[in-house]
């Protein structure tokens, strides 16, 4: 079969079964767009912005179990993209992003829409490669979803030039079904050994916890996971990545841990005396002051990445393997094994955790005449029954919609947790419903982030995506105002916004419905209403509480037993 | 502590600067850095001396490892090893003793001169990088008028090698 470059791209993207592709075009893969057009099988998905393009893959990565792919064109096309790409990139989530690029003749030149896109997205990305022959076109696109896919996941880009996709240079084509890459061999299988220690030193442990993160979500080891906990019937902490990882719902499930996560949990952290972290990263918002991050613990770590394992934090025993794979074999050892943990002090632990547990550190004011953001999560947990898929931006409201949605499932939370981008969740959303047209996908937004992606509800009319989004509008930043307040002697530095638009307007415009809330008697109703109407976008735009914080907080540079709490938990 | 990594890469356009990237980005020092083809035109050989403490140098070797590029490396400092660094160094001379001296010089350090003109000589010399500053200290009041090093190069002892 002879095809062209532009042909071949396509041809290949069918065979790998690629359903979506999330781009716009442009100059330089104007003849990529001429193959899309003349086919149907592979359904290209208009964005408004390249940004949103690469957050919308990476919403279909995270909830398809397939790698998202964006197609931009050269220059301010990747340029756009790369913030979407960094933000895969620090999530690790698989993404083959294609790019445009200028005709391999004038590359250098400072030709019209010419970046280095190699350069500029190569510390943002697990690999890049510059296609500079149409011969090599396939081979690189496989590598490219190999690389993309496997090991840890991330973004993968490739830069092919206006001159490769040349609908006049035909070439013969075959589907590469395997490729090598001879330095790239992640580890899947963890040392028999090593586990076999980790096992020994969980099964000594007085006061044992979890701490599980994104990587148990990635390697789809939630039920390993679940099954480990309830058999040695440890406490589970999770990040913000690892949410749904384990039901949240369940007894043993402490909540979040970190910045904003519950008292127990970080109390049980820093009073732990073996930690098992697994597929997490010891990340400065989860640590707090490394000096005293849990002073007393023995720590397990199982991670794929062999440099995540102690980059920050020194541990004992390091496992390098997929997670679901080293669980597995840790469960076999302890199935077939008599011996558990000491019940009397597990019990010992458990009182203690459960005496943290009373002071109720999630508590807010339920009398409230205003709006408090807290409850309008927790009304969309009753109501979507822990079901729904949930987006969100970044700051406090992405705080609440952690600590407030109970997520029971894997890959039902998504959030930029590692680079915090704002004006992720609505295009994050739109992948998610792609992937999921039959549930409910709500984005949960403040009114700082929502407008950083606003243009993304043009898209979400062209495709009827019917959308939930939950504006928790306080007419701040209300993150940097809580900091502003707490830290800089309540000095508000632009952490407002003013002139804000008319939401419910804005939304009409677009083609969608608008309803905005400002009793709290009316969240419920307002809620039920617009799940109820499944084939339109509902713009809910709550006025919440402008002075709300969330609570526990541990402000930068602390240590997790040094909790600022909320006024209305109960002080032990 | 001082650490010489020697490291196989593709030779591949932007392999060096996935390399020098990684070390900018989150901020290890590179004292020098030496690369070429190797005899098997496909890899590169990388030696590259680099200083930290255990943990940096760890995670230096680690982050070293995930890039793509990179096929194999060595911390050559965890064994016997040997370094080289090439120097070239172009002196003044004079009908005053100098060129006699440069030349006794570069004898006794077992270099060569590589170029005579009318009052200039250029002494290539290899050895460890002590021995090529000891040079320029025994040079004393000789004017150099250049001074060209490259970065150490390394490689272990006995049978152990870095291959594939």
């Amino acid at each position: 079969m002879e095809l062209s470059g532009a042909e071949i791209l396509v041809q290949f993207l069918k065979d790998e079964g690629v359903e979506y592709v999330f781009g716009y075009p442009g100059g330089s893969v104007l003849h990529i767009y001429d193959e899309l057009y003349k086919q149907d099988e592979i359904k290209h998905i208009l964005v408004r912005h390249e940004q949103a393009a690469a957050h919308a893959a990476d919403g279909y990565a995270r909830t398809s179990g397939k790698p998202g792919v964006v197609l931009v064109t050269s220059g301010p096309g990747v340029t756009n993209a790369v913030t979407g790409i960094a933000t895969a990139y620090m999530d690790s989530i698989p993404l083959v992003v294609i790019t445009g690029q200028v005709p391999t003749a004038v590359i250098g030149s400072d030709a019209f829409q010419e970046v280095d896109t190699v350069g500029i997205t190569r510390p943002c990305s697990k690999h890049n490669f510059l296609v500079k022959d149409v011969r090599d076109l396939a081979v690189t696109l496989k590598k490219a979803f190999h690389l993309a896919t496997t090991g840890r996941p991330g973004p993968v880009v490739v830069d092919v030039p206006k001159d490769v996709t040349d609908p006049n240079v035909k070439i013969p084509y075959s589907y590469p079904e395997t490729i090598s890459i001879r330095s790239y061999n992640p580890k899947v299988k963890g040392n028999a050994r090593q586990i076999r220690r980790a096992v020994q030193l969980m099964l000594s442990a007085k006061r044992p916890i979890v701490y599980s993160g994104g990587g148990v979500i990635l390697s789809g080891a939630s039920e390993s996971l679940t099954e480990l906990a309830r058999m040695l019937e440890i406490p589970v902490t999770s990040t913000l990545m690892g949410l749904g990882g384990y039901p949240a719902t369940d007894r043993q499930f402490l909540g979040m841990l970190g910045m904003h996560g519950t008292y127990e949990a970080n109390m049980a952290m820093h009073e732990c005396d073996v930690l098992i972290a697994i597929g997490a990263r010891f990340d400065d918002r989860v640590t707090g002051k490394i000096e005293q991050f849990c002073p007393e613990a023995r720590i397990i770590h199982i991670d794929i990445d062999p440099a995540s394992i102690s980059k920050t934090v020194k541990v004992d025993v390091p496992i390098v393997g997929d997670v679901d794979t080293v669980l597995t074999d840790m469960l076999q050892l302890l199935r077939s094994s008599e011996s558990r943990l000491d019940p009397e002090e597990l019990k010992r632990w458990w009182e203690l955790i459960d005496r943290w547990r009373a002071t109720n550190c999630l508590a807010y004011d339920r009398e409230s005449e205003l709006i408090k953001p807290q409850m309008v999560i927790e009304k969309l947990w009753e109501l979507t029954a822990g079901e729904a898929f949930v987006t969100t931006d970044v700051g406090q409201h992405q705080m609440w919609a952690a600590q407030f949605y109970k997520f029971d499932k894997p890959n039902r939370f998504v959030t930029s947790g590692g680079l915090g981008t704002m004006g992720f969740g609505l295009p994050a959303a739109m992948g998610v419903k792609f992937a999921n047209p039959d549930a409910d996908v709500a984005c949960v937004t403040g009114e700082g982030s929502i407008q950083m992606c606003i243009q993304e509800l043009s898209t979400c009319f062209q495709y009827m995506l019917p959308l939930k989004i939950v504006n928790l509008n306080n007419r701040y930043l209300g993150m940097v105002r809580q900091w502003q307040e707490f830290f800089y002697g309540s000095r508000y530095s632009h952490s407002y916004m003013e002139a804000l638009p008319d939401f419910v307007k804005l939304a009409e415009s677009y083609g969608h419905v608008g309803m905005r809330i400002e009793k709290p008697g009316d969240i419920e109703g307002a809620l039920r209403e617009a799940l109820a109407l499944k084939d339109r976008l509902v713009f809910l735009d709550f006025i919440t509480d402008q002075t709300e914080n969330v609570y526990p907080m541990i402000a930068a540079g602390k240590a997790h037993h040094e909790m600022q709490m909320s006024p209305k938990s109960v002080l032990i | 502590m001082r650490h010489i990594i020697s490291i196989l890469i593709e030779n591949e356009a932007g392999a060096l600067s996935r390399v020098a990237g990684l070390f900018s980005a989150r901020g290890y020092n590179i004292e020098s850095l030496s690369v070429a083809p190797t005899e098997d035109p496909s890899l590169s050989r990388m030696t590259l001396v680099t200083r930290g403490s255990e943990e940096i140098v760890e995670q230096i070797t680690k982050q070293l490892n995930k890039l793509v590029d990179v096929v194999k490396l060595q911390d050559l400092t965890e064994g016997a090893h040997i370094e080289r660094e090439m120097m070239l160094i172009k002196v003044r001379v004079d009908a005053n003793g100098s060129r006699e001296e440069v030349k006794r010089l570069s004898d006794i350090f077992r270099g060569n001169v590589i170029d005579v003109g009318p009052t200039s000589y250029v002494v290539e010399l290899t050895g460890d990088g002590g021995k090529l500053d000891a040079f320029i200290e025994a040079l004393g009041d000789i004017p150099i008028l250049e001074t060209v090093r490259c970065g150490s190069m390394g490689i272990s002892r006995g049978e152990k090698s870095l291959r594939l």
